[in-house]
C-alpha cells in the first residue's frame, strides 16, 4: 500500500512537472479482497491493489483533473500534461478560490478531530483462507436450518490523501471488514449485514442466526393488502431510505434550486424527536476526516428537533452562498469541509450521518409490543425517488417482512411497494431505537435507529 | 502484451490452476459537464491494470493488480491460484466450464470520428451553447450538460491458447433542464434522462443527436409542466416512447434473464429471478408481438453491448430470448451454460475494469420493431383513450423483477386519437409477465432507437457496465397508472 512518504515523493516530483500556478493531488487506494457466496458455495472471490494519482491544476481561476494509477516518470509526465491542457481551455470560473493551505483549510478541532484509529492490523491480516472458514461457519449454519446461503465477507485496507502546492497535506488509512448474508428458504429469505474498521466487530455466526431465524419466520407468508401502516423500520431500512435526502443537504444545491430544503432552511420540517448530524469523528463512524480540497471536517446540526438548521458547504460554494439572494434563508454559512474533489458540480455532501438518541429510546422488542397491528421490515430495497421536492420515495421491502398483531410477531407477509415521502415519515415517527452503526445496500454507513412510523404507504403488494 | 499475459499464465498453471485466463486492460476516459453557464467538471482519466481469473482445485480465484512488472504480475497470478484453493474450502461440485474453440483475433469499434482527436475547447462550446439555449427560456432555473468518451483496450489471453485483442469506443450526451416553482420541481431531459444516449460509436454520434436544435423545446416543456394537470390516476391504455420502452426491457426483461442471477448468485445484492429453469421454453412472457433478442454482433448496431468477443473470448452473438412472446433464451457463460442444457456459453461476460471480475452482463437486450409499418403518430391516432409517456423519471422493481413501477418526466393524455393536454408526474406499475401481455401494438423500424444505458450496477465487489436497449414506441393495454401517488 502507498505510504504517506512515498506520495509525498510523487507529489514532489509532479510539483517539478507542473509550470500551473497551483497544484493539487489526490492519492487513493489499498488492497481490496472479497469472497463471494451462493447456493452454500463460494462461487466468486476477488482480490485487487490499486493506487489513484489525480491531478489538479489551476491557472488563474481555470483548473481542470486529471488521473492516473502509473507512477513511473512518463506517466506523471502525461498526467500533468493531461491536467494543464484541460486546464488552459476552460472558461475562467469566477468562484474558484485558490487552494486553502494547511491554516485556512481549518485543524482538526476538539470536536472533529478522530480520537481513535481507524486502521486495525487485524483487519488487513484477513487471508482468502480466513474468509473462507467464516463463510464455512455460515453455510454450516444454513445447513443446520436447511437453508441457502448467499453474501460476502470482504476485508481491506485504504489509504486517501491530498497535498497542494500551499504546502497542505493530508493523509488517513483505514481497514474495513463486512459481512453480508442471505438466507433462503423456498418462498422465503431473511437477510443482516454488517461491517467495520475492526474485524472483531463484525462476527459472521451471530449475522447468519439471525438472517437465517428470519427466514424460517417469514416462510409461508401470507398476503396482507396494501395501504397505510405502522410500520417499524430496522436500522437498515432506516438508514437506506433517509440517505436519499443528504444530497440535498448541500448550499451548492440550495444554490441551483434543486433541494427540497430550498426555503425550508430554519423550519420544522420533521417530528421533534428528529435531531441529525454530521460528525465523522462518532465512535461509530468511518471514512477520512477531511474532504475533496483537504479542508477538515467540521460536526454539523444539521435538523434539530425537528428543524432544519444547517447544511454543508465546501469553501466556494459558502462564498458564493454569501454572495447570493438566497443568503438570509441558508442558515448559517461557513466552509464545513464536506466538498467534493474539484472541479465538480454538486458541490458537497454530508457523508458522516447521526441521528441523536432519543430522549426515551425503546427497544425494538418494546416497539413490537406496543404495536397493535403493523409491519415489521428488515430492510428497503431499489428505492427511487418519485417526486423531488417533499421527496416521495418509492420501494420495496425484502427479505423479512412480517405482520405484528396485538404486539406480536405473527409470520411473514408478502413484500410491498411503498410510495412515502421523506418528510411525512419522519414527522411521524411515534417511538425510536437507540442508534447502531448500520449499512444497507441504497446509501452509506450511518449511525441510525430502529424507528416506528406511523401512516407508512404501502401502495402494492408482490407476488412473493 | 503477450509477455505480460505468459507470465501470469505460466505462473497460475505451474501452480496448480486447471484453468486461467489473464486479461491486460488499458482504459482513458474524458468527462465533461456544465450546469448554469460554468464548466461543472472536467476531467481526463486513465487507469491501467491486469486481473487474472483461474480454476484451481475445482474452485475460481481472481486477482487484479495495477502493476504490470514480471514479479507482480506473477505474484498476482499466485494470489488468484491461492484464492482458488480457499474457494475449494466451501464447494459443492467442481466448476464446469463449456467448451469454447480458442479464438486468436482482433476486433475494434467501427468509428467515424475519434472523439479523443475532438478539442476540449470544441466540445465545452457546444455544451455550453445547448446550455444557452435552455437558460433563455424563462422558468428554467438549472441546466445541465454532460459529454463523456471512452476508450477501452483490452489484450485477453487464454491457457487455452486464445489471444483477443480488442478496442471499444464509446460516447455519451445529454442534458436537462430543470424548473422549480412554487413547490414543485420539474425536470425534461434530452435525449434520455441520467445522462443522455450513449453508444459504441465515435463523434459522430453528437452530430447525430441534433442537441442544440431540441433544448428549447425541452426547457419550454420544464416550464410548462408546471402548469399542466397531474397526470389521472387509474387504469389506461397507455404508450411508452422509445426510450421509456428501453428502460422498461432492461429491468423488467434484461436483469431476470441474467442466468447467474436465476442460479442464486446474486441473492444477496441484487436479487433472484422470477425466471427459474423449468420456465425455459412454456412461460408466456409477452405478447405474440412481443420478439426480444441479446444481440451483441455489430450487425445489430452500435450499442453499449456491441462487441466482437466477451470477456472470457467467446464470440459475440444474437440469442432469442422471447419468440412470439414465448420465453425462449437467457444470458450464459462458460460456467453456467451446461445448467440449461447448453454446450455453448451465451457470449455475455464482461467487466467494467481490469480490477473487477467478468461477470453475465446484458449486451443489446432488444425489443424488435413491429413488422406492419407504424409509426408514433398512427398508434397515437389508434387510440381511444390514453397516456402517452415519455423520458424516465423513476424507475423501481422488486428482488425477482415481478413488481415494477416507473415514472416519466412527461405525459400526453390521449382521446379519440388525439393529444388533448400535457399531463405531469406520470407513473405506471405492474407484474412483468401482465404487463409484456398487455402488448398489443408497436411502431415499425423507423421509430426503433438503440439507445445505451451506461451504468448498469451488479456484483459485489459492485461493478457498472454500459448495456444496449433497442426499442421503438409501443402500446399496452389496462396498465395501472398513477398509484405512486395514491394516498399521498
Amino acid at each position: 500500500m502507498l505510504t504517506h512518504e512515498q506520495a509525498g515523493k510523487i507529489f514532489d516530483r509532479i510539483r517539478k512537472l507542473s509550470s500551473a500556478d497551483e497544484v493539487e493531488v489526490l492519492f487513493s487506494g489499498g488492497e481490496f479482497s472479497l469472497t463471494r457466496f451462493a447456493n452454500n458455495t463460494i462461487h466468486q472471490n476477488v482480490a485487487e491493489e490499486n493506487h489513484v494519482v489525480s491531478v489538479r491544476t489551476a491557472f488563474g481561476q481555470r483548473t481542470a483533473r486529471a488521473t492516473t494509477n502509473k507512477v513511473d516518470d512518463e506517466s506523471l509526465r502525461l498526467v500533468v500534461k493531461n491536467s494543464e491542457s484541460l486546464a488552459r481551455v476552460q472558461h475562467p470560473d469566477p468562484d474558484l478560490l485558490t487552494m486553502p493551505d494547511a491554516r485556512s483549510a481549518g485543524g482538526a478541532d476538539e470536536a472533529s478531530a478522530l480520537t481513535q484509529t481507524r486502521f486495525f492490523e487485524r483487519t488487513a491480516a484477513i487471508t482468502p483462507e480466513l474468509r473462507a472458514e467464516g463463510v464455512k461457519k455460515i453455510v454450516d449454519i444454513a445447513d443446520r436450518h436447511e437453508l441457502t446461503a448467499a453474501g460476502v465477507f470482504s476485508s481491506g485496507e485504504y489509504f486517501e490523501g491530498v497535498f497542494n502546492s500551499h504546502g497542505l497535506t493530508r493523509w488517513h488509512t483505514q481497514t474495513s471488514a463486512e459481512v453480508s448474508v442471505t438466507m433462503l428458504a423456498a418462498d422465503s429469505s431473511g437477510w443482516q449485514k454488517a461491517n467495520s474498521p475492526d474485524i472483531t466487530n463484525v462476527h459472521p455466526e451471530r449475522l447468519a442466526e439471525t438472517a437465517a431465524q428470519k427466514a424460517v419466520d417469514s416462510a409461508h407468508s401470507k398476503e396482507v393488502p396494501a395501504g397505510k401502516y405502522t410500520v417499524i423500520l430496522e436500522p437498515a431500512a432506516v438508514l437506506d431510505i433517509v440517505g436519499f435526502m443528504f444530497w440535498d443537504y448541500s448550499g451548492m444545491a440550495i444554490l441551483d434550486q434543486r433541494s427540497f430544503l430550498t426555503g425550508r432552511i430554519g423550519t420544522r420540517l420533521f417530528g421533534e424527536n428528529i435531531t441529525i448530524m454530521d460528525d465523522v469523528a462518532h465512535p461509530l463512524q468511518s471514512g477520512s476526516p477531511f474532504d475533496g480540497e483537504g479542508v477538515f471536517r467540521k460536526r454539523v446540526g444539521l435538523v434539530e428537533n425537528g428543524v432544519v438548521k444547517r447544511v454543508v458547504y465546501a469553501r466556494a460554494t459558502a462564498a458564493r452562498m454569501k454572495r447570493s439572494e438566497h443568503k438570509d434563508s441558508a442558515g448559517r454559512i461557513e466552509a464545513t469541509g464536506h466538498g467534493f474533489a474539484l472541479p465538480n458540480e454538486m458541490g458537497e455532501m454530508p457523508m458522516n450521518i447521526v441521528f441523536a438518541p432519543s430522549d426515551e429510546p425503546q427497544t425494538l422488542e418494546r416497539m413490537i409490543a406496543s404495536t397493535e397491528r403493523g409491519i415489521l421490515v428488515t430492510r428497503l430495497w431499489y428505492i427511487r425517488e418519485v417526486e423531488p421536492f417533499e421527496k416521495m420515495l418509492t420501494g420495496m421491502t425484502r427479505d423479512g417482512t412480517f405482520l405484528v398483531e396485538n404486539g406480536r410477531v405473527h409470520g411473514g407477509v408478502r413484500n410491498f411497494r411503498f410510495n412515502e415521502s421523506l418528510i411525512h415519515m419522519l414527522s411521524n415517527v411515534e417511538a425510536m431505537s437507540g442508534p447502531v452503526r448500520s449499512c444497507g445496500e441504497e446509501s452509506f454507513d450511518m449511525v441510525v435507529p430502529a424507528v416506528k412510523v406511523n401512516d407508512f404507504n404501502f401502495t402494492e403488494v408482490t407476488k412473493f | 502484451m503477450k509477455h505480460v499475459s505468459k507470465w501470469a499464465l505460466d505462473t497460475a498453471v505451474s501452480r496448480g490452476a486447471s484453468y486461467a485466463d489473464v486479461r491486460v486492460i488499458a482504459q482513458r476516459n474524458r468527462a465533461l459537464t456544465t450546469k448554469n453557464g460554468k464548466v461543472g467538471s472536467a476531467s481526463d482519466a486513465e487507469s491501467v491494470g491486469m486481473n487474472v481469473r483461474v480454476i484451481a482445485d475445482g474452485a475460481w480465484g481472481f486477482a487484479a493488480s495495477a502493476e504490470l512488472g514480471r514479479g507482480a504480475v506473477e505474484a498476482t497470478a499466485a494470489r488468484a491460484v491461492e484464492i482458488a484453493q480457499a474457494s475449494a474450502r466451501v464447494k459443492r461440485e467442481d466448476v464446469q466450464l463449456a467448451q469454447e474453440k480458442p479464438a486468436v483475433a482482433e476486433w475494434s469499434t467501427p468509428y467515424k470520428i475519434d472523439p479523443f482527436t475532438t478539442s476540449v475547447e470544441q466540445n465545452i462550446d457546444l455544451l455550453l451553447k445547448i446550455d444557452a439555449e435552455l437558460r433563455s427560456v424563462a422558468g428554467v432555473t438549472l441546466a445541465e450538460t454532460n459529454l463523456n468518451f471512452s476508450r477501452e483496450e483490452q489484450w485477453f489471453a487464454s491457457s487455452e491458447a486464445a489471444e483477443i485483442h480488442q478496442a471499444k469506443l464509446s460516447t455519451g450526451v445529454g442534458y436537462a433542464a430543470y424548473a422549480f416553482a412554487g413547490s414543485e420541481i420539474q425536470k425534461r431531459s434530452y435525449p434520455n434522462s441520467f445522462g443522455g444516449q450513449w453508444q459504441n460509436k465515435g463523434y459522430e454520434l453528437i452530430e447525430e443527436l441534433n442537441l442544440v436544435e431540441n433544448a428549447r423545446r425541452i426547457a419550454e416543456e420544464a416550464v410548462a409542466l408546471h402548469k399542466a394537470d397531474q397526470c389521472p390516476e387509474g387504469t389506461f391504455d397507455i404508450i411508452l416512447d422509445s426510450s421509456q420502452l428501453g428502460l422498461q426491457i432492461h429491468e423488467s426483461v434484461g436483469h431476470p434473464i441474467e442466468l447467474d442471477r436465476v442460479l442464486g448468485m446474486e441473492a444477496n445484492f441484487a436479487g433472484t429471478s422470477f425466471l427459474t429453469l423449468d420456465k425455459l421454453r412454456t412461460l408466456r412472457y409477452g405478447s405474440d408481438l412481443v420478439n426480444v433478442v441479446a444481440d451483441a454482433r455489430q450487425e445489430h448496431g452500435p450499442g453499449l453491448g456491441t462487441f466482437g468477443y466477451d470477456d472470457e473470448g467467446v464470440h459475440a452473438q444474437c440469442v432469442p430470448i422471447i419468440t412470439n412472446g414465448l420465453f425462449t433464451g437467457y444470458l450464459s457463460s462458460r460456467d453456467t451454460a451446461h445448467t440449461i442444457g447448453e454446450s455453448r456459453s451465451g457470449g455475455t461476460v464482461r467487466a467494467e475494469s481490469w480490477n473487477r471480475l467478468p461477470m453475465i452482463r446484458m449486451t443489446n437486450i432488444s425489443v424488435l420493431p413491429g413488422e406492419r409499418p407504424l409509426s408514433l403518430e398512427q398508434l397515437i391516432a389508434s387510440t381511444d383513450h390514453g397516456i402517452l409517456m415519455q423520458t424516465n423519471r423513476s424507475w423501481s422493481i422488486d428482488d425477482k423483477r415481478y413488481n415494477f413501477q416507473f415514472g416519466c418526466e412527461i405525459g400526453w393524455e390521449i382521446k379519440g386519437g388525439k393529444r388533448v393536454r400535457m399531463v405531469k408526474n406520470p407513473s405506471y406499475s405492474g407484474i412483468t409477465t401482465e404487463f409484456w401481455n398487455a402488448l398489443d401494438a408497436i411502431c415499425s423500424r423507423d421509430e426503433w432507437t438503440l439507445w445505451g444505458t451506461p451504468n448498469c450496477g451488479k456484483g459485489q465487489p459492485q461493478q457498472v457496465m454500459g448495456t444496449g436497449h433497442g426499442a421503438a414506441p409501443a402500446r399496452f393495454r389496462g396498465i395501472k397508472v398513477g398509484s405512486a401517488f395514491k394516498g399521498n
